[in-house]
């Protein structure tokens, strides 16, 4: 248990996907101008991040690993070099299922989430969060706690982001460094914040 | 029709200053920031962008006519995808250290939302000829931004240039120290917003 929560402070804090790895910066940088749009599109990372990171999960180990068509008879096929097109299919199937359920059984949250839920299959955290787990090699649990964490971190990243943003309104930031600039400048100060984490160990 | 008429020339020559695709546009910074550590990383990441940019956009604009729209979107990806593949193949063949440094990032080209918007926004509606164009232009656009923020994080944070040492020894023996804060992420933060003010400034664009 220990390991889990040592796993997904690590996620969220010390190696935050944003703002460590620099993952899904375009939608960061294009939704966090609205608080609750952008609580909205965090939600929806948590969501998919936690169920894609499973899924790749499974499909690396009983698909493309060296040898891990052995349970269907093919014990020397090594089909690793498949794995960026066979991720970024399943994300993209992910996120057009999940679209789908929601719209049938939860229209309010469908509603709230709908639109965000096609930006995300181009969201780089969300392939970088499957690369990652097979880089590192984690089992089952340690992928699902990793990508809910991944997507956690997000959310807090994007919502803080937007909560500056909006006290920048009243700012009187010059004209030129208006938008992307400052924007960039204040991701690097709430960096530097985060990496105050940076020797927690649990 | 000449070869580089006004429009291609424009096509090629647009996002390069005026309507470059990191500080204007705003794409692709996801990839951009982790590999600028170092002046070589940024360098072969550019190369292998402005590839894949080039190379989706004569595929995407050579097959236009015949993708449909319903799922123009999963035809777009599975072309870059198939890039992606190719490059972080060739890069684990003959340049395997570089291949792991750069570790998820050549796989998260993929994402990178300049090559998605490049063929969405340019290559579905333009032949092929002036796609590659655009696809070279914007690569390059892209890999000047990325280029310019590894030259000053390796300067500031390494004290040197490609790995070649360029502050003097005499400097340090008189108490200059490397920026420790440019070798980790909020460096790179805080270089590519001061990139982005400065093009903006000498480009004269304002944003609201």
């Amino acid at each position: 248990m220990e390991h889990y929560i040592s796993l997904i402070t690590k996620a969220v804090f010390v190696e935050n996907i944003l703002l460590a790895y620099f993952l899904g910066m375009c939608s960061f940088l294009a939704i966090s101008k609205k608080v609750d749009t952008s609580i909205g599109l965090g939600f929806a990372v948590i969501f998919v991040l936690t169920i894609t990171a499973p899924t790749n999960w499974a499909m690396n180990k009983y698909f493309l690993q060296d040898g891990a068509l052995a349970w269907a008879g093919f014990p020397d096929v090594n089909l690793s070099f498949l794995n960026f097109i066979v991720f970024i299919s399943v994300i993209a199937a992910m996120v057009q299922l999940v679209e789908m359920i929601l719209d049938k059984f939860s229209p309010t949250l469908y509603q709230s989430l709908g639109i965000f839920l096609p930006l995300i299959a181009v969201n780089c955290s969300i392939l970088g969060g499957s690369l990652f787990l097979v880089e590192r090699e984690y089992t089952l649990l340690e992928s699902t706690v990793f990508g809910f964490g991944s997507g956690l971190g997000w959310l807090l990243a994007i919502v803080s982001m937007a909560s500056i943003r909006y006290r920048l309104r009243y700012s009187n930031v010059p004209s030129h460094l208006r938008g992307v600039g400052i924007t960039m400048l204040l991701t690097g100060l709430l960096s530097i914040a985060f990496m105050s984490f940076g020797g927690i160990q649990l | 029709m000449a070869l580089l008429d006004k429009k291609s020339k424009k096509a090629f020559s647009d996002p390069l200053m005026s309507n470059n695709p990191i500080s204007l546009q705003v794409l692709g910074i996801c990839s951009a920031l982790a590999v600028t550590v170092k002046m070589d990383t940024a360098v072969v990441m550019s190369l292998a962008v402005i590839f894949v940019l080039a190379v989706s956009n004569t595929v995407i604009a050579l097959l236009r006519k015949m993708i449909p729209g319903k799922v123009r979107i999963i035809v777009q990806l599975s072309v870059i995808a198939s890039m992606v593949v190719f490059i972080d193949l060739v890069l684990k063949a003959y340049f395997y250290d570089m291949s792991k440094q750069l570790s998820v990032f050549v796989g998260l080209i993929i994402t990178n939302c300049i090559i998605m918007g490049r063929a969405e926004a340019f290559a579905m509606q333009n032949g092929p000829w002036r796609s590659l164009l655009d696809g070279i232009g914007n690569g390059i656009g892209y890999g000047g931004i990325l280029i310019g923020v590894a030259f000053f994080r390796e300067l500031l944070g390494s004290g040197t240039f490609y790995g070649i040492q360029i502050i003097p020894d005499s400097f340090y023996a008189a108490g200059y120290e490397n920026m420790g804060l440019m070798v980790l992420s909020p460096g790179a933060f805080i270089i590519l917003g001061l990139i982005v003010w400065a093009q903006r400034l000498i480009a004269n664009i304002e944003e609201e």
